[in-house]
């Protein structure tokens, strides 16, 4: 059980939102809905740690947290508006450093690089990938990783029809092995189930 | 009274309006007491001549010059650990005072040397010492500049301003070391022999009445920065509504 | 550790794939140096009194101007983001990337030195301890350039306020770097310069990486 208690957040001395709550459980998804500008992206990366709150709190299974921050980036998976994409590296190469450095086994990159449909382009340099190959190469670090929360901030941007789809079966599985999902998005991700977030511009 | 006390800036500005003009007059009482003692009274020295009076102006503006990057050190420590929210100015403030000390500490030195040493610049450990302190404040003041969003670059010019206080030693200790590996031909060190009683009272006017300029023109610094501030919220109330 | 050393790998690898970029910090080395004997003339003598301060100035600048290198690129992509949420300690992470950039800065400038020294004519004794201390100096560049370079992150076109901030930082590196050479040269005993250095660099090993994740968290945010 993932819990925000009053969350507020505050970008260049403007209050963007202030006593937000939400909860996740194991298996269950949120989406982030409103207009820009309401902290969307904001609040992504507050539950992400690269962002402080101002005030509030964030609970894992009752504990809080500030209390071990590491073991809290080690449980999520973040995917911003960046790719963090290498374009000198192969496309296995992006997936499987990330695998390295975050201390996974390299057992799931192939089905990883399968699930989006990018196993033919496993050995080409990034530089020669178009803009939704190198998303799909982003998003493929999702399914290489053992992370419990998947925190997506518009994951569909440059991705085509197939790579949407992709997406979903992916949120899928991951719901179905009790893993949560939080995402800022105005696609449908089949996530018709999920729990909607409407935060209002101030 | 805890330390938040003061930290209400429409309180912090009723009390810096206060001492704002009592600060500003005794300082200009001292300054002009101390520059009659130093330019008239005190007598002549034996060997430099009335150039010795120099060092009234010299000495108290590089322990000023000193004092105030201790001043933005402590500052910036209370901003970054206890988030003081008038820390923050008040670093930022006293960065700029702090380097027109250093600056006139460096021009009346060099002014100095010409008469005593026969050339305006002697790379003599103090005065180099000095001007790598200058550039500590400049670098402080651009990083403050050079980043546009107010609180992010309030506490990276924090972390700045913490490392160049440790390292502040650190270059001092090089600087004499690499000095008296090269010692310069003529020495004649800047402090002299035993100071007379009449050059030290007016060195420490002189030394009091640089502190109380400082006091008047940081508050006043910091009182224009929380006006900036307000400005600043009214703009961002008038784009929101 | 082995995540640390994933990490110090990847930039290796990075490093070596972008080839020409990553070893300009040499070329430029080289090259400053070529510059004195032609700025100061040819004089044998005058260029062996002056080598060790060219050759750990020279050092300094290239070791600088490389600093943009640590975190920029990693930072413009978002990689810096997810390196900072892999779940490794930030000052582990970012002493992981410290180590990376002085093997591809740090030490190609150390294996230079000696050739660079030959052409300005260093007296011989110094050759030891123009090694001993870029062994031991460089690593202290790379680590308090990682302040610096972690502060201007934010800043559009940080490059000459990088060199503003590190500049200053870098003096005492410089001043006992030469004056051990400067000893060696002379006859005299090195060890207390070489054991100054060495204490800097130790003293740098754990506050720079400390201070520089405190920046780095800040650009993040």
């Amino acid at each position: 059980m993932f819990e925000g208690r009053g969350i507020a957040c505050e970008r260049g001395e403007r209050r963007v939102f202030s006593n937000l709550d939400f909860s996740l459980a194991p298996g269950q998804a949120v989406v982030l809905r409103g207009p820009n500008g309401c902290g969307k992206t904001s609040l992504l990366r507050i539950v992400a740690t690269l962002l402080r709150a101002v005030d509030g709190q964030l609970i894992w299974d009752g504990v809080d947290i500030s209390e071990d921050v590491e073991e809290h980036r080690a449980r999520l998976h973040f995917i911003g508006h960046q790719d963090a994409v290498k374009g000198a590296l192969t496309v296995r190469e992006n997936v499987a450093i990330w695998a390295q450095v975050r201390g996974e086994t390299n057992d799931r990159i192939d089905a990883a690089l399968s699930a989006f449909e990018i196993s033919h382009l496993a050995d080409t340099p990034a530089q020669y990938l178009s803009a939704g190959q190198h998303r799909r190469t982003a998003l493929a670090r999702l399914v290489a990783s053992s992370a419990a929360l998947w925190l997506l901030d518009e994951p569909t941007v440059s991705l085509d029809a197939d790579g949407t789809k992709c997406l979903q079966r992916v949120i899928a599985d991951h719901r179905a092995a009790r893993g949560m999902v939080m995402a800022a998005t105005h696609i449908e991700l089949g996530l018709d189930d999920a729990e909607l977030l409407e935060m209002k511009p101030r | 009274m805890s330390m938040h006390y003061f930290a209400n800036p429409t309180r912090f500005t009723r009390l810096a309006g206060r001492i704002q003009p009592w600060a500003g007059g005794l300082s200009a009482v001292l300054l002009a007491v101390g520059l009659y003692l130093a330019l008239v009274a005190a007598p002549a020295d034996y060997q430099q001549g009335d150039t010795v009076r120099i060092m009234f102006v010299h000495v108290p503006s590089a322990w000023m010059a000193m004092f105030c990057y201790s001043f933005l050190a402590v500052a910036s420590a209370v901003a970054l650990i206890w988030k003081h929210p008038l820390a923050d100015l008040a670093a930022k403030a006293s960065a700029p005072i702090g380097a027109g000390f250093t600056f006139l500490a460096l021009v009346t030195g060099s002014l100095w040397g010409k008469p005593m040493w026969g050339t305006w610049w002697v790379w003599d450990a103090r005065l180099t010492s000095v001007l790598i302190l200058l550039f500590l404040y400049l670098g402080y003041m651009a990083l403050w500049q050079a980043i546009e969003d107010s609180q992010k670059a309030a506490k990276a010019a924090a972390v700045l301003a913490l490392v160049g206080a440790v390292n502040v030693p650190i270059i001092k200790f090089s600087v004499d070391w690499w000095n008296t590996l090269h010692q310069p031909a003529s020495v004649l060190r800047m402090d002299g022999p035993a100071i007379h009683p009449s050059m030290l009272w007016p060195l420490l006017i002189m030394a009091l009445a640089f502190q109380a300029y400082f006091v008047a023109l940081l508050l006043a610094r910091i009182r224009m920065e929380l006006n900036l501030r307000r400005i600043r919220a009214l703009r961002l109330a008038e784009r929101a509504s | 550790m082995k995540r640390l050393i994933a990490v110090t790998t990847r930039d290796l690898r990075l490093a070596v794939r972008q080839g020409g970029a990553t070893f300009l910090a040499l070329v430029f080395f080289v090259l400053t140096v070529t510059l004195f004997p032609l700025g100061i003339g040819p004089e044998p003598t005058v260029l062996a009194r002056v080598a060790p301060g060219v050759l750990w100035v020279a050092a300094l600048l290239a070791a600088m101007l490389s600093l943009d290198r640590l975190f920029q690129a990693d930072f413009e992509d978002g990689s810096l983001e997810q390196l900072a949420l892999s779940g490794l300690p930030m000052g582990g992470m970012v002493f992981a990337k410290i180590v990376a950039h002085w093997l591809t800065t740090g030490l190609p400038l150390l294996l230079a030195s000696p050739i660079l020294a030959v052409l300005l004519n260093m007296n011989e004794e110094g050759f030891a301890a123009l090694m001993l201390t870029m062994l031991i100096g460089t690593p202290a560049l790379s680590l308090i350039g990682a302040i610096g370079a972690a502060l201007t992150l934010t800043v559009r076109r940080g490059g000459v306020l990088l060199s503003l901030l590190v500049l200053p930082l870098y003096i005492p590196v410089l001043i006992f770097g030469v004056s051990a050479i400067d000893a060696a040269v002379h006859g005299l005993n090195a060890k207390p310069h070489l054991l100054l250095l060495g204490a800097l660099t130790l003293a740098c090993l754990p506050l720079c990486p400390w201070a520089a994740s405190a920046a780095v968290k800040l650009s993040l945010e």
